[in-house]
């Protein structure tokens, strides 16, 4: 489970975990000089952009929408650029590259959210919302009450996925070129506060399309590169993959004892079915629901609706942002399993344990490797494009944060609609320094934490508390504010106390118990009679970790006897003591091919020593971090609520208060104000113009 | 926020106003119950019916893939359907409103 853990949110904390084991990067010193030269470019790119951006950027609509002059291809574009994060582009590609078909099953959901985002949200949220969401919230409801409880929403979303982008940046730039997480950090919220404080949102916005456009270009590169050998075909393609001798390899460790039995085919086959990654379908259907709703409710999407000139052209973005999303989700069935057969999983993990590397690691390999310079140039470049869509993504979020802080609470509640256009536009400037500082902040403190579970909870809270919100204001005539208000709080509640006691969260007694296997080794586990399958006690038990609960479990065979394993102390008391007879006969030996082998052995102890080392290393800090603890932050021993994604519970829960909310109370102003609404959202009379050039 | 010199209450009773929400519901109920019926298959079928995803229909490509495939292809026709329909239909009945206030106005 726990290790599991690491690996299915598609977060920094896979990256998290693993990076700092190598602080020199995954570039070679020599080669630094070309990496920096590719990052340079592409900041300085970045920096004429904004500089270009921040000449027409003075008006608070300039500032939070672009002036509402962006197209609808250019906003599709920017859509792409805003969600195709560093976890999604790098993460998705990895996981195929480790575990085939489950990696590309999880990129779908991905895309069908946009499918809710285009039928119910784009076109009435151009209509009827200025900057905010809460703009369209308090459309029809008391203004104030409105803004404050979605502003908040809004600010809990974003610094979720704030530092969840954050804590992985930091970590990508450091396993790449081994710059210091500090510095990676610092420099990654300097350059993106540039960007929104003095181009705002247009700055933003191109900062993104050059993004998705360098991310769609290197992809499809690689992707020829990989698929041209076989002709385009996908069989033969895939047929030469299941047959590579490392992704059988992969297929046997990850399936254990039950390879035993299995032809080479058989192995291979297994990479292209599913079940070798996602085992529990509840947790499944639980994140694609936080997925499908929740993309519709991301503040940072949403306000990507309002820099665009009509609900004609929202709707056109939409589907342009499909188009590239699920094509780019396409190319990287190609980038995983290319990854897979020409690197190999295992030197994949062994960079970095979440699979993040693949993707440049693949580049590397067909430039023509780590030592050519068109092998560093294509590494650097798809790593320049990995930082570049981090400062991206960081800078749309940073501006949802601030609008909601500038533009809802400031302007909207304490000066009550009476800020002049001047103060305005100074407080989203103020307000974005201020958002940007707190990344920073968060960032350097959560360096080396778990945030696999903030990821899980930024959508979570999104599908929970703002979509039925946005939604049911929209579409349901009885819908009120203390409808909106407890939904919103209950969903975000829910969401995040549900979060708090899952497995997402650090459990000493796990850690504990995992450090000193590693450490003393496990013992000898006896042979076992087979078992007939087990039935679930009930439905809540395969959620909650109740008294008297049983899952359910597959029949198993009987297994042999298995001998105990040593821990890393014994191996490495065995290796040290090895190593000094080997060195000592090498000199006696005089054959030369025997002499070479005799220094390939020694070579490969003194490899085992470093690597039984690193693990003592982690295992004892680990050790050392959780002494003397036994339960999570929340006084849990192990997870209480059994899925990581709270989604199958909070979603529907907040749908039923605002639902229960609206029908127990009046509000005479959301009863009057619908007809406008609802006319408004259908024909677009009255929408935000855009202002002219 | 509100603008009076459009009677709201007037057009919403307008049985042109009317047609036009009719039609977008159903069209748009109708898309959004099918496209996320059609998600949850896959990791239902991937869960519960691994027998039929493992089949080989295509060289080594097997009903799983091809489905896993399908799930962007209906996406995309999702998004063109609608855009279809709502640049041929949707705009221009929206539009009629629109002219029918200004005349009035």
């Amino acid at each position: 489970m726990k290790s599991m853990l690491n690996k299915l949110v598609l977060s920094a904390a896979a990256l998290s975990v693993s990076g700092s084991a190598f602080a020199a990067g995954a570039v070679a010193d020599e080669w630094k000089w070309l990496t920096f030269t590719v990052f340079g470019v592409i900041i300085a790119i970045t920096m004429a952009i904004t500089y270009w951006a921040a000449r027409t950027t003075h008006t608070t609509s300039e500032f939070y929408a672009a002036g509402r002059s962006v197209s609808g291809i250019q906003n599709g574009w920017a859509i792409a650029g805003d969600y195709l994060s560093a976890a999604s582009f790098l993460g998705i590609a990895g996981l195929i590259s480790l575990y085939g078909y489950d990696g590309f099953m999880y990129s779908v959901g991905w895309l069908v959210a946009y499918i809710t985002v285009l039928l119910v949200i784009a076109e009435p949220c151009r209509n009827i919302g200025k900057y905010t969401m809460g703009d369209i919230l308090a459309f029809r409801n008391d203004p104030k009450k409105t803004k404050v409880v979605a502003a908040l929403s809004t600010i809990t979303v974003s610094t979720f996925y704030l530092t969840a982008q954050m804590v992985g940046g930091g970590v990508l730039i450091k396993t790449l070129i081994g710059i210091d997480y500090e510095t990676s950090i610092i420099g990654v919220g300097i350059l993106m506060l540039g960007y929104v404080v003095f181009g705002g949102m247009k700055a933003t916005t191109w900062v993104q399309i050059t993004k998705a456009v360098l991310l769609v270009i290197a992809s499809l590169i690689l992707v020829f590169l990989v698929w041209m050998p076989y002709g385009l075909s996908l069989p033969a393609y895939l047929q030469a993959v299941i047959g590579d001798d490392k992704v059988i390899a992969q297929v046997t460790k990850l399936l254990g004892d039950s390879a035993a039995n299995m032809s080479k085919e058989e192995l291979g086959q297994r990479f292209l079915e599913p079940g070798l990654f996602l085992k529990s379908p509840i947790d499944q259907i639980s994140l694609g629901m936080a997925l499908v709703f929740g993309t519709a409710g991301m503040p940072h999407i949403l306000m990507r609706f309002f820099t665009v000139p009509t609900a004609q052209a929202a709707r056109t973005s939409v589907i342009w942002a499909m188009a590239i999303i699920g094509g780019f989700y396409v190319l990287t069935l190609f980038l995983g399993t290319g990854a897979a057969m020409l690197v190999g999983p295992a030197k994949i993990a062994s960079v970095d344990a979440g699979g993040n590397m693949a993707g440049p690691l693949l580049a590397q390999y067909l430039g023509g490797g780590a030592d050519s310079l068109m092998g560093n140039f294509m590494l650097a470049f798809v790593a320049a494009v990995a930082f570049a869509t981090i400062v991206a993504v960081v800078a749309g979020l940073v501006l949802a944060a601030a609008s909601a802080m500038a533009h809802d609470i400031y302007v909207g509640v304490i000066r009550g609609d009476h800020a002049t256009p001047k103060e305005q536009v100074v407080a989203a400037r103020v307000a974005s320094v201020i958002v940007g500082i707190i990344a920073i902040t968060v960032g350097i403190m959560a360096k080396g934490q778990n945030v696999a579970h903030l990821v899980a909870l930024a959508f979570a809270v999104a599908a929970s508390s703002n979509l039925p919100a946005v939604f049911l204001t929209l579409y349901w005539k009885k819908c009120n504010t203390t409808g909106i208000i407890a939904g919103m709080i209950v969903g975000a509640v829910t969401a995040i106390g549900l979060v708090m006691i899952s497995p997402n969260m650090t459990y000493p007694k796990a850690v504990i118990g995992a450090a000193n296997k590693v450490l003393n080794g496990e013992p000898a586990v006896a042979a076992k009679e087979a078992k007939p399958a087990v039935e679930r006690s009930s439905f809540m038990c395969e959620l909650f970790a109740m008294d008297g609960c049983v899952l359910a479990k597959p029949a198993q065979a009987a297994t042999l006897e298995k001998p105990a394993k040593p821990g890393a102390i014994e191996k490495l008391a065995g290796l040290n003591a090895k190593l000094p007879t080997m060195e000592a006969a090498l000199p006696a030996i005089t054959d030369a091919v025997a002499k070479t082998a005799a220094e390939a052995d020694i070579a490969k102890v003194k490899k085992d020593i470093a690597a039984a080392e690193a693990a003592k290393a982690k295992a004892e800090g680990d050790l050392k971090k959780f002494e003397g603890q036994t339960t999570s932050m929340m006084g849990l021993e192990k997870p209480y609520f059994l899925l990581k994604n709270p989604g199958l519970i909070s979603i529907p829960l907040g749908f039923l208060m605002v639902i229960l909310g609206s029908l127990f109370t009046r509000d005479k102003r959301a009863e009057d104000m619908w007809d406008e609404l609802y006319v408004r959202q259908n024909t677009g009379i009255n929408a935000e113009a855009a202002t002219a050039h | 926020m509100s603008n009076p010199n459009i009677n709201w209450a007037a057009i919403d009773t307008n049985p042109k106003f009317q047609a036009l929400h009719r039609k977008k519901t159903m069209f748009l109920w109708g898309l959004m119950i099918f496209s996320t019926i059609y998600y949850f298959l896959l990791p239902i079928g991937a869960a519960y019916y691994q027998d039929l995803f493992k089949i080989k229909v295509w060289g080594v490509v097997n009903f799983g893939i091809l489905f896993a495939l399908s799930e962007f292809v209906v996406a995309w026709v999702i998004a063109f359907v609608y855009s279809k329909k709502a640049n041929a239909e949707f705009d221009a009945m929206a539009q009629e409103i629109i002219n029918d206030i200004k005349a009035g106005a």
